[in-house]
């Protein structure tokens, strides 16, 4: 296969189904799912043929002129290519939960549809070769995403949707000034192993302006300080919605946006001597920390979700910024390592709220002995969160944790620290309920249900992350996991 | 391919053909306006074709060349404005065609008017005379007027009168500057006169009033007061061409007549770019606060208009790329926004924009029509309106002028604010029933001008090429 048909492809697997659910009727069940599901696996079977010829050496490369001067380009390097799997997988996880969670709802071509775009936007996004094309697709996530935000209809949603928009058109239109501002200035865009400004004849503070106006920009998907606004009050979408969302397209494009513009616009090095590093590092701890201390206050299960979201996803942004090998070993580790465990948190909580009416974490008492294979894919997923071994959120601290102390930032490791201590604290409440609390008379909302608690297609998608997230923790440095690719990554950036 | 300039007075033959077979015959009109306008389209795509294959075009009419006789003339720019004219054209004559069956007087005076309409649209696209763009404008202005009043009622019948009043001021204004400039040059051929231009007053008089002539028909603010009342009140298919195209006409003149006689000093220039933020900001405040449908489409209009002039103190190539590439994407993306709000008032009656609800949830693909329409006027990737502001920024950035950025950033945040407004209550969840949907022929018409405002994202390189030599 030719360099630009496989890209092509991958975008156009869940692009094409995307297009043709929308036309679907309502009652048309199975050649929905059928779709959905084939989609996701097309993906990931052309995926696997993508990384077999990046390993035997081939690149592959789109590149379309799109505005004069300037070409979309969707090309292949070892970043986008995790990014995509991490997306490809997950996206096959939540397809096959929301086919169970949303039966026989309103609505559902319309949701499947959006839910396919909004895939294609994060997979398009990862593999963009320049900021033009991030940028198109980045506000295509936003535009996809928003009717997923909204899809319950209700006068909570719309508001929802509407702070969702407002923050995200906002940041979209920071990012397409400091783009523009940037091609006017430096008469390209393409990402290029270790940025394209060094030697460029561009005043510094011109250059600390756009850095500033393209991390604000992504910065609101990632959910940075003080631009997080939307990310709890989008806690009224959908379950599988939420488990994307946090897992893997909105915040995760902000980050990737952020390891983007740090290492292929600016180069590491560059933007540590332009000084922009430390304040993102300060910025990202300081989210760390508001994050998880919002997190403690909260009583709705989601919303507690949301905000350690918040927190977590920094750890990524501040693994950039530290600015050194190790470090960005943690960060990029974390970005996948966070997917699998929030994606299983999400999932679960969908579980519970959808089959026992379970909300609020006072409810949670002795859920799991009502629904066990889904409370213990919670544990696990927890666990991971605090960063206990042997889960897969240990990996990642640990290099983080590392990677500060080797580029004599020691102050990081107290913030870790810290945030650990507060993770434990508003996850061990919960699973101290769980397990040990004896369960109610009666749950709030039970839904009847023949034979199990829970259905089967709700309980795998939780079930196999979190083995997931056991198994990146145990076998870490077994070739072919995240720790190899993300060392591999890493490498190539720092090397001379 | 071979050239044949024979196209250029098929474009405006045929139209104008097709208005006095459809005046004659009342009870076919519906048959004879399609057909005509069909093969208007044509004869606009084969002009299309053969610039984009050999370059601009000229045609003297009877074989009398400049000076003496009328020559139509087509390059790129002339071109593409007729290329926006068909594809708006063509939809809005299958959307009228199932629009209209409500008032049954209706067709026998729409189809006569609207292919007049169209006949002087390209007759004026393709003028290389002052004095025939007169009489272009005059009729193009005629029969607009017309097309408003036809909604009847009292409120579309004042709207009319004071559009005719406007319309009327600036061909005079026009015809003012015209009978100047030919006094001082003795010629009314634009190259011509660019080559014998005067100086000082005798330059700055006629262009002053020619600038404020089209300033008026084009509705930039503060001049746009006779907009929304007329774009709001006319028939849905007529604020589509009224919107979509006629104010374009002016501005397609502003810039021949810029690009021909470029005026000393930036001043004016500069007046303009500031009127054109005013708009672009005023225009979105108010379209915000509308509670109908059609007005907020309407004051979009106003505030888009605002973008376009913000290349005036530019000045640069690509400062004037981006404005006509913004002109084209606003006249397809606003003509499929009004043939989606005609849907939603041909079925729904009113055009609440609190009770959309019940009527989207009938209609997902005039709704899609619609956002896919907003997502190009508030410049959002990918579509034409993100190519037109890319260059424009692109263009602001390059010379430091970062308040117009900043005017256009800001705008194109206040278009999504007014487009989501009413897409938001589309997703709500309604207790009615839905409102039966419109007839889809109405609504397909609508969704693929939408596709055609998002397509052109893409059409970028090879529209450029057109505008090479033409803009200064």
């Amino acid at each position: 296969m030719s360099g630009g048909a496989l890209p092509l492809a991958i975008v156009a697997s869940s692009l094409v189904p995307g297009l043709v659910i929308f036309a679907l009727p309502e009652r048309a069940v199975a050649a929905r799912s059928a779709l959905n599901l084939a989609g996701a696996l097309l993906k990931i079977g052309l995926l696997v043929l993508m990384m077999y010829g990046v390993f035997h050496g081939r690149s592959y490369e789109l590149r379309v002129p799109l505005v004069p001067g300037l070409d979309f380009v969707l090309h292949a390097d070892a970043l986008s290519l995790m990014f995509v799997n991490l997306s490809a997988v997950l996206w096959l996880a939540t397809t096959v939960y929301a086919i169970a969670y949303l039966e026989r709802s309103p609505n559902r071509s319309r949701f499947f549809g959006f839910f396919c775009l909004c895939v294609t936007a994060t997979v398009g996004l990862a593999m963009a070769g320049n900021l033009l094309t991030f940028l198109v697709f980045y506000e295509m996530l936003t535009l996809t995403t928003y009717p997923l935000v909204v899809h319950r209809g209700t006068e909570a949603a719309r508001r929802a949707g509407r702070s969702y928009l407002a923050h995200t058109l906002a940041g979209g239109m920071l990012l397409l000034a400091g783009t523009v501002w940037l091609y006017a200035e430096a008469g390209t865009l393409d990402f290029t192993r270790r940025g394209f400004l060094a030697g460029l004849p561009i005043d510094p503070r011109v250059l600390v302006a756009i850095f500033v106006l393209l991390i604000a920009g992504v910065g609101v998907k990632s959910a940075l300080v003080p631009l997080h606004g939307w990310l709890p009050r989008a806690m009224v979408a959908p379950a599988p919605v939420s488990a994307l969302l946090h897992a893997v397209a909105v915040v995760k494009a902000g980050a990737f946006g952020i390891v983007r513009i740090v290492y292929d616009v600016y180069g590491i090095e560059f933007a540590a001597g332009l000084g922009v590093t430390l304040p993102l590092a300060v910025l990202a701890a300081t989210t760390i920390l508001y994050g998880s201390l919002r997190a403690l206050f909260q009583d709705d299960i989601k919303r507690r979700l949301a905000f350690s979201t918040i927190s977590q996803i920094s750890y990524i942004t501040l693994g950039i910024a530290i600015a050194g090998p190790v470090a960005t070993v943690g960060g990029l580790l974390h970005l996948v390592h966070q997917g699998f465990m929030k994606i299983t948190l999400f999932f679960c909580a969908g579980n519970l709220a959808e089959t026992l009416g379970v909300h609020k974490v006072a409810d949670l008492d002795g859920t799991g002995r009502r629904a066990p294979v889904t409370m213990a894919a919670f544990t696990v997923a927890a666990l991971g969160m605090i960063g206990l071994p042997p889960t897969a959120g240990f990996i990642s601290k640990w290099y983080l944790g590392i990677g500060a102390l080797q580029a004599d930032h020691g102050w990081v490791v107290a913030v870790l620290i810290g945030s650990a201590l507060l993770n434990a604290a508003y996850f061990l409440p919960l699973l101290r309920r769980i397990w040990f609390a004896p369960p109610p008379a009666r749950w709030p909302a039970e839904r009847p249900h023949p034979g199990r608690a829970v259905s089967l297609a709700l309980v795998l998608p939780p079930f196999l992350t979190a083995l997931a997230v056991l198994a990146w923790g145990l076998f870490a440095s077994a070739p072919g996991l995240p720790l190899h690719w993300v060392k591999f990554i890493a490498a190539w950036e720092y090397a001379p | 391919m071979t050239v044949w300039p024979g196209a250029l007075p098929c474009c405006v033959a045929l139209p104008l053909a097709g208005a006095v077979l459809a005046f004659l015959l009342p009870r076919r009109v519906v048959a004879v306006g399609l057909c005509a306008a069909l093969a208007t389209a044509a004869g606009s795509a084969l002009v299309v074709a053969n610039v984009t294959a050999g370059g601009a075009l000229r045609y003297a009419i009877g074989g009398w060349g400049a000076p003496l006789g009328i020559e139509l003339a087509a390059d790129g720019l002339s071109a593409l404005m007729l290329a926006a004219t068909a594809a708006v054209g063509l939809a809005v004559s299958v959307h009228a065609r199932d629009y209209l069956l409500a008032a049954p007087a209706a067709p026998k005076a729409f189809w006569p008017l609207w292919l007049f309409l169209w006949s002087a649209l390209n007759a004026l696209f393709l003028s290389a005379d002052l004095f025939n763009v007169y009489v272009t404008l005059e009729l193009m202005g005629l029969s607009a007027v017309a097309l408003v009043a036809l909604a009847g009622g009292a409120a579309a019948l004042a709207a009319a009168m004071r559009y005719l009043l406007v319309s009327l001021l600036g061909s005079l204004g026009w015809l003012l500057g015209v009978s100047l400039l030919y006094h001082a040059t003795g010629t009314l051929d634009l190259e011509l006169m660019a080559a014998r231009a005067p100086h000082g007053l005798a330059l700055a008089v006629p262009f002053g009033a020619m600038t404020a002539g089209l300033l008026l028909k084009t509705g930039l603010f503060p001049f746009h007061a006779w907009l929304p009342p007329a774009h709001g009140s006319a028939p849905a298919p007529v604020s589509a061409l009224l919107s979509a195209l006629v104010i374009k006409a002016s501005f397609y003149l502003l810039l021949r007549l810029w690009f021909a006689l470029p005026p000393h000093g930036d001043g004016l220039a500069l007046l303009l770019g500031v009127l054109g933020a005013a708009a672009a900001l005023w225009g979105s405040v108010q379209a915000l606060r509308q509670r109908r449908l059609k007005l907020l489409v309407a004051y979009s209009t106003v505030a888009q208009l605002g973008y376009l002039f913000l290349a005036f103190p530019l000045g640069t190539e690509l400062a004037w790329r981006g404005a006509v590439y913004l002109a084209l994407s606003h006249a397809l993306a606003k003509g499929a926004m009004f043939l989606a709000a005609g849907c939603v008032t041909s079925r729904g009656g009113d055009d609440d924009i609190g009770r959309l609800d019940r009527v989207a949830q009938g209609m997902p693909l005039t709704l899609a029509a619609f956002a896919l329409a907003g997502i190009s006027l508030a410049g959002l990737p990918p579509s034409g309106g993100f190519v037109g502001k890319w260059l424009l920024l692109q263009a602001a950035f390059e010379q430091g002028q970062y308040q117009w950025a900043v005017v256009l950033l800001a705008g194109g945040l206040l278009t999504a604010a007014y487009v989501f407004r009413v897409i938001g209550h589309a997703f709500m969840q309604s207790p009615g029933a839905a409102v039966r949907g419109a007839p889809g022929t109405m609504q397909w018409a609508a969704l693929l001008l939408a596709f055609g405002a998002v397509a052109l994202g893409f059409l970028a390189p090879w529209a450029a090429p057109l505008l090479d030599g033409v803009v200064p």
